[in-house]
């Protein structure tokens, strides 16, 4: 096939390279030197990006495979099973080619797959923890590190004077020391590999994590500082220079920081003026960063430390400035990259231990290695934490410093080192290679397969993954400014005051300079939760309710973007729905138009969920804008349509609740059970569907005692119901009162969704066409009645904010509780219709039915609303329901 | 003499009763000393002078749990209009580190002491309950740094917070069942499981520290 296509598209190209052919490669060999060639084979041409290519794919399917067996991956962590099968694929390799090839290069290694790594770990580094905790791991990082270089060197050069390491293997104190050096670095790859998959509590996880990613700078500096030393000679060594390298750790370390600090401010900056382009900011991301590491690494910094200060410093406002979408993109690319390095990483270290030609064994260095590595590890670790703790004020225990000495995993850049070393100045460094080789992988493989069993065996508090609370967050930051506020008091200007003091300089200055305006406005901790929770309910509840959906082969809805329509309407739409108690409906978009009234029935008949296309495809070929095309529009509208769907649930769920603080009620009469009872047998269904169907079956099977049942719905509904006010127009009530019919009604709002047999059958499928109808109208608004409080007091505000309140005669479309009617005993019906602003909120309304037990005050305002329900009931329902309101009358209709 | 060895006595008892070192009982009584321009109370104005604690927004609020009698433990209701250096301690020995040498009991206890003073201080009214007023209350003051953040968010924020706090400590409720606000226990209940131990400490004072800021 491919092979038939190839003379059509490639003969200009192939007759252009046949003509260049013979003076470039004249050797070539099974090609015509003339001629037209209808198939040539250009592996050379590929073969560096192709195997590249091949051995991530080789890597991606291993895990693929790994992650077949739930049992395994469980057992055993990730990294042991890519180094195992680098082993085999490196014995395979070997016996193949009878050469060790693709081997984990140094230049590879810190060039391309650490970066990413790196990147990501800084990036997503939890930077509060990370600040919280900073001192411990300062220490650890700078302080362990060089114990743990020279403690180790040392003890090995005592071996070596004490004659346990063979003496073939020529290394003199400063061999030893470099040796040491390379090998104490606890490794950000290893320990992220294994720690991750562990759980440990947060604390824990960030000490050892975080020093991890520090000790870079030290690892380097010691690395370089010995390395020099070594091929200076240490006779040539002088205290000069000792001193220098002193002062390189600083510069080494704070340098590299100081250049990924300026790069996240540059790419702050640069991120707030992508507002056009915003197809680029993924790749801005990624690209400053690199350009950090690369400077770092250019200016022989510490480039880890570099990424890490860069990612940490650019999150926030970074995350502020982009969209949504290019946050997303920017979280994939970032985790799939990093899993790709370090899934290459482990492999290629496997591959390159087969290669027996690089290494020399020696027992006694080998395992005095091992040994005094894990012993100085721990020894280190236990002075650190007893120095730590006279000042820390949670301090680690003996279960933290257990795991925190075995944790300490070495890994690939320990190898990338020693593969570094110059053998002419360094005579052992194939002993120090198969050395370092069976350090990685011990540790690796059998300090990270038991590790898990025994944080169970010691039960290490572990990290408990509950989801982000608003009260949590709520709560948190209160303990911050009551900390911060008890600091001030008592005169100590301690952390919380210096993070205080932070947080003050960044909300004036930073932020202002380095975010876009319109995301600084909106810019708040509490908000974003609030904000991130909004959208993960719906997502969740889209996720649970839209199984419809996805049988229609739709996909998940699109969050609404941040960026252009959300960014400035999700507070418009706050503050129109005043207390906004409807948590998780702001996600709903704000568009609303006669047109989406129409969707909105239209998805109806199409029994929700089935989509067609009713908007001409808009091809998008620009390759740097994405519009919002089709797709996009029909993941909304179908975001909407479960979002109307998960409101029917709404009493169910945690919204079953009731925020005021009105007293409980006095009327719980066993007519109230009746009416339920009678609600549930009629519905066949708990009574968790919508209230309108409730109301509507109570009121079509019992019409006797109509009055008592609907008493009683009211008081229910009066608790957790669900208020919907579509004020759209007085469309509603004239076109019910003209046409009488609802056959010809003319426009699409009122026309009920042509019932299926289903809907006669069921009373609440016709109560899901009413609400599609409800919900879309415009400037809806969707307020449970729980939050009646909120809206009594909003109300004011409300009025002055909302839509125009004159011009259009506002409706109550739908009005579950309609309390007056039902307690009312002579509602005065004959009242002409009166379109007045007032009636716009159902608040009054629902307070008055609420407080009328309590007191009559709000009659009058009731009687405001009889008119309302009264005409209509006159219009279009029986006399039978002529004290019902009407929005029964809506579900009747559907069901005629 | 007597004086010297009476205001040792003082001391003793203090430490007895507020679990503070002799040592930082002393920093304390310089600063409170401090605060009260020498007087033997301190009173509201008093904290005024503080001018770190401007910018605090809800500085009010913690003032106001300064002198709140369920904190000091003097009553269930009601603002003592001064405290004296004794309660002074009192409240400061809410954000005392938990020592290690307690035991899982003492543990449990300490983090509900604390838990309580952050209650106490939403409970504006110490009808026990934090009901959705308060609540919004001090989301909105939490929430009064940002400018733009407008009142009404604040108070969607706040309401939210409430419902997620009833289906936190409710659950499934009854259909007439009311949420009337979030008692002590159902406070308890939402910070389950949140590692409240690193949170509500302040490193009580060394020598250096405080002397700096005289």
């Amino acid at each position: 096939m491919l092979r038939a296509a190839l003379p059509l598209f490639g003969l200009p190209l192939a007759g252009a390279a046949a003509t260049e052919e013979p003076t470039q490669e004249p050797g070539s060999p099974d090609e015509p030197p003339a001629g037209l060639a209808l198939f040539r084979w250009q592996w050379h041409e590929v073969e560096a990006p192709y195997l590249v290519a091949l051995w991530i794919l080789v890597a991606s399917l291993a895990k693929i495979v790994f992650h077949l067996s739930r049992k395994v991956t469980s057992l055993v962590p990730e990294s042991c099973l890519l180094i195992l099968l680098g082993l085999v694929l490196g014995g395979i390799v070997l016996a193949v080619a009878k050469k060790a090839e693709y081997q984990l290069e140094p230049g590879t290694f810190f060039l391309f797959l650490l970066p990413p790594i790196v990147l990501d770990s800084g990036y997503f580094m939890p930077s509060r923890l990370f600040f919280d905790n900073l001192g411990a791991i300062l220490t650890y990082a700078v302080v362990g590190t060089l114990w743990n270089a020279f403690t180790t060197g040392a003890a090995l050069w005592g071996l070596q004077q004490a004659g346990l390491v063979a003496p073939r293997v020529q290394a003199s104190l400063l061999d030893f020391l470099l040796f040491g050096s390379l090998i104490s670095a606890v490794d950000p790859v290893a320990v992220l590999a294994v720690f991750e998959e562990v759980h440990v509590n947060d604390t824990l996880f960030i000490i050892v994590f975080g020093e991890s990613l520090l000790n870079d700078a030290v690892t380097v500096v010691l690395y370089k500082v010995c390395n020099s030393f070594v091929e200076m000679g240490s006779a040539n060594v002088q205290a000069a220079d000792y001193l220098k390298g002193v002062a390189s750790l600083f510069l080494v370390s704070l340098g590299g920081a100081a250049v990924g600090l300026v790069f996240a401010f540059l790419l702050a900056l640069t991120t707030r003026f992508t507002k056009r382009v915003r197809i680029i900011e993924p790749l801005l991301v990624f690209l400053l960063a690199y350009a950090a590491y690369l400077t770092a690494e250019m200016a022989s910094l510490s480039a880890i430390l570099a990424v890490t200060m860069c990612g940490l410093g650019c999150k926030k406002y970074v995350e502020a400035n982009i969209s949504h979408k290019s946050r997303t993109a920017v979280k994939y690319t970032m985790k799939t990259l990093a899993s790709c390095a370090e899934t290459v990483i482990f492999m290629l270290l496997g591959i390159s231990a087969v290669d027996s030609s690089k290494w020399a064994w020696d027992s006694g260095l080998v395992l005095g290695t091992l040994f005094f590595i894990l012993f100085f590890r721990a020894l280190g670790v236990v002075l650190q934490t007893w120095v730590l703790n006279q000042f820390r004020l949670v301090p680690l225990d003996k279960i933290d410093q257990v795991v925190m000495s075995y944790g300490g995993l070495r890994g690939a850049v320990a190898f990338a080192l020693v593969i570094l070393l110059d053998r002419t100045k360094v005579p052992a460094k194939d002993y120090f290679v198969a050395t370092t080789i069976v350090v990685v992988f011990f540790t690796v493989i059998v300090q990270g397969l038991t590790i898990k069993p025994l944080v169970k065996w010691l039960k290490v508090k572990r990290s408990e993954h509950h989801k982000p609370t608003l009260n949590q967050e709520l709560h948190e930051h209160t303990f911050d400014h009551i900390l911060a506020a008890v600091e001030d008091v008592v005169g100590h200007h301690g952390y919380h005051y210096w993070r205080d003091r932070w947080e003050q300089f960044d909300k004036k200055y930073l932020s202002q300079l380095l975010m876009r305006r319109s995301a600084y406005r909106i810019r708040d901790q509490i908000w974003d939760v609030y904000y991130r929770l909004n959208i993960r309910d719906a997502i969740s509840f889209v996720d649970q309710g839209g199984h419809i959906l996805s049988s229609t082969g739709l996909t998940l809805p699109s969050m609404p973007s941040r960026n252009s329509v959300a960014e400035t309407s999700v507070t418009n739409l706050l503050r129109e729905s005043g207390s906004g108690a409807c948590l998780d409906l702001q996600v709903i978009d704000t568009v609303r138009s006669g047109r989406d009234r129409e969707d909105a029935v239209m998805h109806h008949l199409l029994c929700g969920g089935l989509y067609k296309p009713r908007r001409r495809y808009k091809a998008s070929c620009s390759r740097h804008f994405i519009s919002e095309d089709a797709q996009e529009r029909q993941d909304k509208e179908i975001f909407q349509q479960n979002m109307k769907r998960r409101l029917e649930s709404f009493k169910s769920t945690k919204h079953n609740i009731c925020l005021n603080k009105s007293k409980p009620r006095p009327r719980k009469t066993s007519r109230k059970k009746d009416g339920l009872a009678n609600t549930e047998a009629t519905n066949g269904k708990p009574r968790d569907v919508g209230f309108q169907d409730t109301a509507a079956v109570i009121l079509t099977v019992e019409s006797e005692s109509e009055e008592e049942s609907d008493s009683s719905e009211t008081e229910k509904e009066d608790d957790e119901g669900i208020i919907f006010v579509a004020r759209a127009t007085s469309e509603v009530l004239q076109e019910g009162k003209v046409s009488g019919s609802l056959e010809v009604c003319p426009s699409p709002r009122i026309i009920p969704p042509s019932p299926t047999c289903a809907e006669k059958e069921l009373p609440w499928k016709s109560g899901q066409g009413d609400l599609a109808v409800y919900v879309s109208s415009e400037t809806t608004k969707i307020v449970p009645v729980d939050m009646q409080a909120g809206w009594n007091q909003s109300i004011s505000s409300l009025e002055s904010l909302a839509s125009p309140p004159c011009t259009q005669a506002p409706t109550l479309t739908c009005l579950p509780p309609c309390p007056l009617a039902a307690e009312e005993p002579q509602p005065p019906f004959d009242l002409p219709y009166d379109p007045r602003p007032s009636f716009a909120f159902p608040p009054s309304l629902a307070k008055a039915g609420r407080s009328r037990s309590e007191s009559s005050a709000d009659i009058p305002q009731q009687q405001e609303l009889q008119p309302l329900m009264g005409h209509e009931d006159r219009t279009h329902l029986s006399p039978r329901a002529a004290n019902s309101h009407w929005c029964i009358q809506f579900n009747k209709g559907g069901r005629l | 003499m007597g004086a010297a060895h009476s205001a040792s006595e003082e001391v003793r008892e203090l430490v007895g009763k507020t679990g503070f070192s002799s040592d930082q009982i002393e920093q304390l009584h310089r600063r409170f000393k401090q605060l009260s321009g020498d007087q033997p109370t301190i009173r509201k104005e008093n904290f005024n002078n503080v001018p770190d604690l401007e910018l605090n927004p809800i500085r009010s609020k913690i003032i106001r749990a300064f002198f709140d009698n369920r904190n000091l433990r003097k009553g269930s209701s009601g603002l003592a209009d001064e405290i004296n250096f004794e309660d002074f301690l009192t409240i400061m020995s809410y954000f005392r580190p938990i020592d290690t040498t307690m035991d899982e009991e003492q543990v449990q206890l300490c983090r509900k002491e604390k838990l309580r003073f952050l209650f106490h201080m939403y409970d504006s009214d110490s009808d026990g309950r934090i009901t959705l007023e308060e609540y919004r209350n001090v989301v909105e003051e939490l929430l009064s740094g940002n400018p733009h953040i407008e009142k009404e968010s604040a108070r969607s924020i706040a309401d939210g917070a409430m419902m997620e706090a009833a289906s936190v400590c409710v659950g499934q409720m009854e259909p007439d069942q009311v949420y009337e606000g979030i008692t002590f226990d159902d406070f308890l209940k939402i910070w389950q499981g949140i590692d409240i131990e690193t949170k509500m400490h302040v490193r009580f004072l060394n020598m250096e520290t405080i002397a700096l800021c005289h």
